[in-house]
Protein backbone atom coordinates (compact mmCIF):
# COMPACT_ATOMS: atom_id res chain seq x y z
CA UNK A 1 0.00 0.00 0.00
CA UNK A 2 1.05 3.60 -0.55
CA UNK A 3 -0.06 6.88 1.01
CA UNK A 4 -0.69 10.04 -0.95
CA UNK A 5 -2.05 13.54 -0.37
CA UNK A 6 -5.17 14.32 -2.38
CA UNK A 7 -6.24 17.91 -3.06
CA UNK A 8 -9.51 18.71 -4.76
CA UNK A 9 -10.64 22.08 -6.03
CA UNK A 10 -13.95 23.91 -6.33
CA UNK A 11 -16.88 21.62 -7.10
CA UNK A 12 -14.65 18.57 -6.69
CA UNK A 13 -14.32 19.14 -2.93
CA UNK A 14 -17.47 17.10 -2.41
CA UNK A 15 -15.41 14.04 -3.31
CA UNK A 16 -12.69 14.69 -0.76
CA UNK A 17 -11.93 11.52 1.19
CA UNK A 18 -11.36 11.34 4.92
CA UNK A 19 -7.66 11.55 5.68
CA UNK A 20 -6.97 13.24 2.35
CA UNK A 21 -3.45 14.00 3.63
CA UNK A 22 -2.66 10.32 4.04
CA UNK A 23 -4.95 8.60 1.57
CA UNK A 24 -4.11 4.93 1.19
CA UNK A 25 -4.00 3.18 -2.15
CA UNK A 26 -2.77 -0.16 -3.48
CA UNK A 27 0.62 -0.06 -5.19
CA UNK A 28 0.56 0.76 -8.89
CA UNK A 29 -2.77 2.60 -8.73
CA UNK A 30 -3.03 4.98 -11.65
CA UNK A 31 -4.65 8.41 -11.59
CA UNK A 32 -7.61 6.82 -13.38
CA UNK A 33 -7.79 4.25 -10.60
CA UNK A 34 -7.64 7.01 -7.99
CA UNK A 35 -10.53 8.87 -9.61
CA UNK A 36 -12.55 5.65 -9.66
CA UNK A 37 -11.79 5.01 -6.00
CA UNK A 38 -12.99 8.51 -5.11
CA UNK A 39 -16.04 8.15 -7.36
CA UNK A 40 -15.03 11.23 -9.33
CA UNK A 41 -16.40 11.18 -12.89
CA UNK A 42 -13.46 11.72 -15.25
CA UNK A 43 -15.39 14.31 -17.24
CA UNK A 44 -15.55 16.58 -14.15
CA UNK A 45 -11.76 16.83 -14.05
CA UNK A 46 -9.57 18.64 -16.52
CA UNK A 47 -6.11 18.93 -15.06
CA UNK A 48 -4.36 16.45 -12.81
CA UNK A 49 -1.05 17.46 -11.28
CA UNK A 50 1.33 15.48 -9.13
CA UNK A 51 4.04 17.20 -7.11
CA UNK A 52 3.49 20.35 -9.14
CA UNK A 53 3.60 18.74 -12.56
CA UNK A 54 0.81 17.86 -14.97
CA UNK A 55 0.27 14.14 -15.29
CA UNK A 56 -2.02 11.94 -17.35
CA UNK A 57 -4.53 9.37 -16.24
CA UNK A 58 -2.11 6.49 -16.80
CA UNK A 59 0.42 7.86 -14.32
CA UNK A 60 1.08 5.40 -11.50
CA UNK A 61 0.94 7.19 -8.18
CA UNK A 62 3.95 6.84 -5.89
CA UNK A 63 4.19 6.91 -2.11
CA UNK A 64 3.90 10.47 -0.72
CA UNK A 65 2.79 11.96 -4.03
CA UNK A 66 0.79 15.18 -3.72
CA UNK A 67 -2.02 14.85 -6.23
CA UNK A 68 -4.13 17.82 -7.29
CA UNK A 69 -7.37 17.30 -9.21
CA UNK A 70 -8.63 20.43 -10.94
CA UNK A 71 -11.94 21.05 -12.73
CA UNK A 72 -12.58 23.24 -15.79
CA UNK A 73 -12.52 26.91 -14.79
CA UNK A 74 -13.69 29.37 -17.40
CA UNK A 75 -15.22 32.38 -15.69
CA UNK A 76 -14.24 35.96 -16.41
CA UNK B 1 6.00 62.15 -16.88
CA UNK B 2 4.56 63.29 -13.57
CA UNK B 3 1.70 60.88 -14.16
CA UNK B 4 4.06 57.92 -14.07
CA UNK B 5 6.46 59.21 -11.43
CA UNK B 6 5.47 56.43 -9.05
CA UNK B 7 6.23 53.77 -11.63
CA UNK B 8 9.90 54.62 -11.16
CA UNK B 9 12.33 53.14 -10.49
CA UNK B 10 10.63 49.77 -10.61
CA UNK B 11 10.16 50.70 -14.24
CA UNK B 12 12.76 52.76 -16.08
CA UNK B 13 11.91 55.73 -18.31
CA UNK B 14 12.89 53.60 -21.31
CA UNK B 15 10.45 50.91 -20.20
CA UNK B 16 7.75 53.50 -19.70
CA UNK B 17 8.20 54.50 -23.34
CA UNK B 18 8.00 50.86 -24.42
CA UNK B 19 4.67 50.56 -22.63
CA UNK B 20 3.37 53.74 -24.21
CA UNK B 21 4.32 52.37 -27.64
CA UNK B 22 2.55 49.05 -26.96
CA UNK B 23 -0.80 47.97 -28.32
CA UNK B 24 -2.75 45.50 -26.20
CA UNK B 25 -6.13 43.91 -26.80
CA UNK B 26 -8.36 43.02 -23.83
CA UNK B 27 -11.10 40.58 -24.80
CA UNK B 28 -13.90 40.41 -22.26
CA UNK B 29 -14.71 43.43 -20.09
CA UNK B 30 -16.40 41.84 -17.10
CA UNK B 31 -14.78 40.97 -13.80
CA UNK B 32 -11.35 40.20 -15.21
CA UNK B 33 -11.40 42.61 -18.11
CA UNK B 34 -12.54 45.59 -16.09
CA UNK B 35 -9.66 45.11 -13.68
CA UNK B 36 -7.10 44.54 -16.45
CA UNK B 37 -8.22 47.62 -18.38
CA UNK B 38 -7.99 49.76 -15.23
CA UNK B 39 -4.47 48.62 -14.48
CA UNK B 40 -3.14 48.71 -18.06
CA UNK B 41 -4.46 52.25 -18.50
CA UNK B 42 -2.91 53.39 -15.23
CA UNK B 43 0.49 51.85 -15.88
CA UNK B 44 0.56 53.54 -19.29
CA UNK B 45 0.01 51.01 -22.08
CA UNK B 46 -0.35 53.40 -24.99
CA UNK B 47 -3.03 51.73 -27.10
CA UNK B 48 -5.89 49.56 -25.88
CA UNK B 49 -8.26 47.57 -28.07
CA UNK B 50 -11.23 46.46 -26.02
CA UNK B 51 -14.01 44.04 -26.90
CA UNK B 52 -17.20 42.83 -25.26
CA UNK B 53 -20.71 42.49 -26.65
CA UNK B 54 -22.42 42.45 -23.26
CA UNK B 55 -24.57 44.93 -21.41
CA UNK B 56 -24.27 45.29 -17.65
CA UNK B 57 -26.71 43.29 -15.54
CA UNK B 58 -27.55 43.77 -11.88
CA UNK B 59 -25.75 40.54 -11.00
CA UNK B 60 -22.52 42.05 -12.31
CA UNK B 61 -22.48 44.55 -9.43
CA UNK B 62 -21.02 42.05 -6.98
CA UNK B 63 -17.65 41.90 -8.74
CA UNK B 64 -17.22 43.86 -11.97
CA UNK B 65 -15.33 47.03 -11.36
CA UNK B 66 -16.76 48.79 -14.39
CA UNK B 67 -20.32 48.02 -13.29
CA UNK B 68 -22.22 50.77 -11.49
CA UNK B 69 -25.95 50.89 -10.73
CA UNK B 70 -26.32 53.69 -13.25
CA UNK B 71 -24.74 51.55 -15.97
CA UNK B 72 -27.04 48.52 -15.68
CA UNK B 73 -28.36 47.96 -19.19
CA UNK B 74 -25.46 49.85 -20.76
CA UNK B 75 -22.58 48.58 -22.87
CA UNK B 76 -19.49 47.23 -21.12
CA UNK B 77 -17.36 48.31 -24.07
CA UNK B 78 -18.63 51.87 -23.80
CA UNK B 79 -18.04 51.92 -20.05
CA UNK B 80 -14.51 50.59 -20.47
CA UNK B 81 -13.69 53.21 -23.08
CA UNK B 82 -15.08 55.97 -20.85
CA UNK B 83 -13.15 54.70 -17.84
CA UNK B 84 -9.85 54.73 -19.77
CA UNK B 85 -10.54 58.27 -20.93
CA UNK B 86 -11.33 59.33 -17.39
CA UNK B 87 -8.08 58.02 -15.90
CA UNK B 88 -5.56 58.41 -18.72
CA UNK B 89 -6.21 60.60 -21.71
CA UNK B 90 -2.80 59.72 -23.14
CA UNK B 91 -4.03 56.19 -23.91
CA UNK B 92 -5.56 55.59 -27.36
CA UNK B 93 -8.58 53.41 -26.79
CA UNK B 94 -10.90 51.68 -29.22
CA UNK B 95 -13.79 49.69 -27.82
CA UNK B 96 -15.87 47.21 -29.81
CA UNK B 97 -19.38 46.39 -28.61
CA UNK B 98 -19.16 42.89 -30.13
CA UNK B 99 -18.66 39.35 -28.99
CA UNK B 100 -15.51 37.68 -30.24
CA UNK B 101 -16.28 35.24 -33.03
CA UNK B 102 -14.57 33.50 -35.93
CA UNK B 103 -15.43 36.42 -38.23
CA UNK B 104 -13.86 39.20 -36.17
CA UNK B 105 -11.13 37.50 -34.15
CA UNK B 106 -8.27 37.91 -36.62
CA UNK B 107 -9.04 41.56 -37.30
CA UNK B 108 -9.38 42.29 -33.58
CA UNK B 109 -5.94 41.02 -32.62
CA UNK B 110 -4.14 42.20 -35.74
CA UNK B 111 -1.31 44.59 -35.02
CA UNK B 112 -1.35 43.97 -31.27
CA UNK B 113 1.76 43.25 -29.27
CA UNK B 114 -0.19 41.19 -26.79
CA UNK B 115 -3.70 39.96 -26.10
CA UNK B 116 -5.32 39.43 -22.71
CA UNK B 117 -8.01 36.76 -22.41
CA UNK B 118 -10.67 37.90 -19.97
CA UNK B 119 -13.44 35.85 -21.54
CA UNK B 120 -16.08 33.87 -19.70
CA UNK B 121 -16.37 30.73 -21.79
CA UNK B 122 -13.90 27.97 -22.51
CA UNK B 123 -14.96 27.73 -26.16
CA UNK B 124 -14.30 31.41 -26.77
CA UNK B 125 -10.88 31.12 -25.15
CA UNK B 126 -9.84 28.51 -27.71
CA UNK B 127 -11.12 30.73 -30.51
CA UNK B 128 -9.02 33.61 -29.21
CA UNK B 129 -5.98 31.40 -28.75
CA UNK B 130 -6.25 30.25 -32.38
CA UNK B 131 -6.39 33.84 -33.60
CA UNK B 132 -3.37 34.79 -31.51
CA UNK B 133 -1.45 31.78 -32.78
CA UNK B 134 -2.23 32.70 -36.43
CA UNK B 135 -1.12 36.26 -35.78
CA UNK B 136 1.90 35.09 -33.78
CA UNK B 137 0.95 37.21 -30.79
CA UNK B 138 1.43 36.18 -27.16
CA UNK B 139 -1.69 35.67 -25.07
CA UNK B 140 -2.20 36.00 -21.32
CA UNK B 141 -5.16 33.88 -20.28
CA UNK B 142 -6.92 34.06 -16.93
CA UNK B 143 -10.03 32.38 -15.59
CA UNK B 144 -11.95 32.38 -12.31
CA UNK B 145 -14.56 30.46 -10.37
CA UNK B 146 -15.65 31.19 -6.81
CA UNK B 147 -12.41 31.88 -4.93
CA UNK B 148 -10.33 30.01 -7.49
CA UNK B 149 -8.22 31.58 -10.19
CA UNK B 150 -5.81 30.46 -12.86
CA UNK B 151 -3.38 32.29 -15.17
CA UNK B 152 -1.12 31.17 -17.99
CA UNK B 153 0.93 33.07 -20.58
CA UNK B 154 0.90 31.44 -24.01
CA UNK B 155 3.40 32.22 -26.73
CA UNK B 156 2.44 31.17 -30.28
CA UNK B 157 4.73 28.14 -30.27
CA UNK B 158 3.47 26.87 -26.89
CA UNK B 159 0.90 24.05 -26.66
CA UNK B 160 -1.40 26.39 -24.73
CA UNK B 161 -4.91 25.86 -23.45
CA UNK B 162 -5.22 22.20 -24.42
CA UNK B 163 -2.81 21.45 -21.59
CA UNK B 164 -5.40 22.81 -19.18
CA UNK B 165 -8.73 21.94 -20.77
CA UNK B 166 -7.85 18.95 -22.91
CA UNK B 167 -7.65 18.94 -26.68
CA UNK B 168 -10.40 19.51 -29.17
CA UNK B 169 -11.51 15.91 -29.14
CA UNK B 170 -12.32 16.00 -25.43
CA UNK B 171 -15.76 17.20 -24.40
CA UNK B 172 -15.78 20.92 -23.85
CA UNK B 173 -17.31 21.20 -20.44
CA UNK B 174 -18.84 24.25 -18.89
CA UNK B 175 -16.64 25.79 -16.28
CA UNK B 176 -17.49 25.26 -12.64
CA UNK B 177 -18.09 29.00 -12.26
CA UNK B 178 -21.65 28.23 -13.37
CA UNK B 179 -22.10 26.40 -10.10
CA UNK B 180 -19.91 28.33 -7.65
CA UNK B 181 -20.29 31.91 -8.90
CA UNK B 182 -17.53 34.51 -8.45
CA UNK B 183 -16.78 36.66 -5.42
CA UNK B 184 -15.78 40.31 -5.66
CA UNK B 185 -12.10 39.80 -4.93
CA UNK B 186 -11.35 36.81 -7.16
CA UNK B 187 -11.49 38.66 -10.49
CA UNK B 188 -9.45 41.57 -9.13
CA UNK B 189 -6.76 39.23 -7.86
CA UNK B 190 -6.50 37.31 -11.13
CA UNK B 191 -6.71 40.53 -13.18
CA UNK B 192 -3.69 41.82 -11.27
CA UNK B 193 -1.72 38.69 -12.14
CA UNK B 194 -2.77 38.95 -15.79
CA UNK B 195 -1.69 42.60 -15.86
CA UNK B 196 1.62 41.70 -14.26
CA UNK B 197 2.22 39.00 -16.89
CA UNK B 198 1.32 41.49 -19.61
CA UNK B 199 3.82 44.06 -18.40
CA UNK B 200 6.53 41.42 -18.19
CA UNK B 201 5.85 40.23 -21.74
CA UNK B 202 5.89 43.78 -23.10
CA UNK B 203 9.09 44.64 -21.28
CA UNK B 204 10.73 41.23 -21.82
CA UNK B 205 11.50 41.09 -18.16
CA UNK B 206 10.79 38.90 -15.15
CA UNK B 207 9.51 35.35 -14.71
CA UNK B 208 6.57 34.38 -16.89
CA UNK B 209 3.87 31.77 -16.48
CA UNK B 210 4.88 30.10 -19.74
CA UNK B 211 3.92 26.43 -19.96
CA UNK B 212 2.96 26.78 -16.30
CA UNK B 213 -0.42 27.36 -14.77
CA UNK B 214 -0.71 29.42 -11.62
CA UNK B 215 -3.63 28.04 -9.61
CA UNK B 216 -4.76 30.16 -6.70
CA UNK B 217 -7.40 29.08 -4.21
CA UNK B 218 -7.98 32.03 -1.90
CA UNK B 219 -10.29 30.11 0.42
CA UNK B 220 -7.81 27.28 0.98
CA UNK B 221 -4.91 29.78 0.74
CA UNK B 222 -3.11 27.55 -1.71
CA UNK B 223 -0.88 28.73 -4.54
CA UNK B 224 0.27 26.14 -7.05
CA UNK B 225 2.61 26.66 -9.95
CA UNK B 226 1.89 23.63 -12.13
CA UNK B 227 4.42 22.68 -14.80
CA UNK B 228 2.37 21.74 -17.83
CA UNK B 229 5.06 20.40 -20.16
Amino acid sequence: MIEIEVRLFATLVKYIPKESDTFKLPDKTTIAGLLAKLNIPEEETKLIFVNGKKEHLEYEVQNRDRVGIFPPVGGG
Amino acid sequence: MERYRRNFNTLSPVEQVILSNSRVAVIGLGGLGGGVVEMLARIGVGTLVLMDGDLFETSNLNRQILATEALVGHSKAGAARDRVRAINTTVQVTAFHNFLDSENADATVRGCDLVIDCLDSIEARFLLEDACRRAEIPLVSGAIAGTLGQVITIFPQDPGLKLIYGDRSSPRADGVEKEVGNLSYTPMFVAAIETSEAVKVLLNRGELLRNRLLIVDLMALSFDLVELT
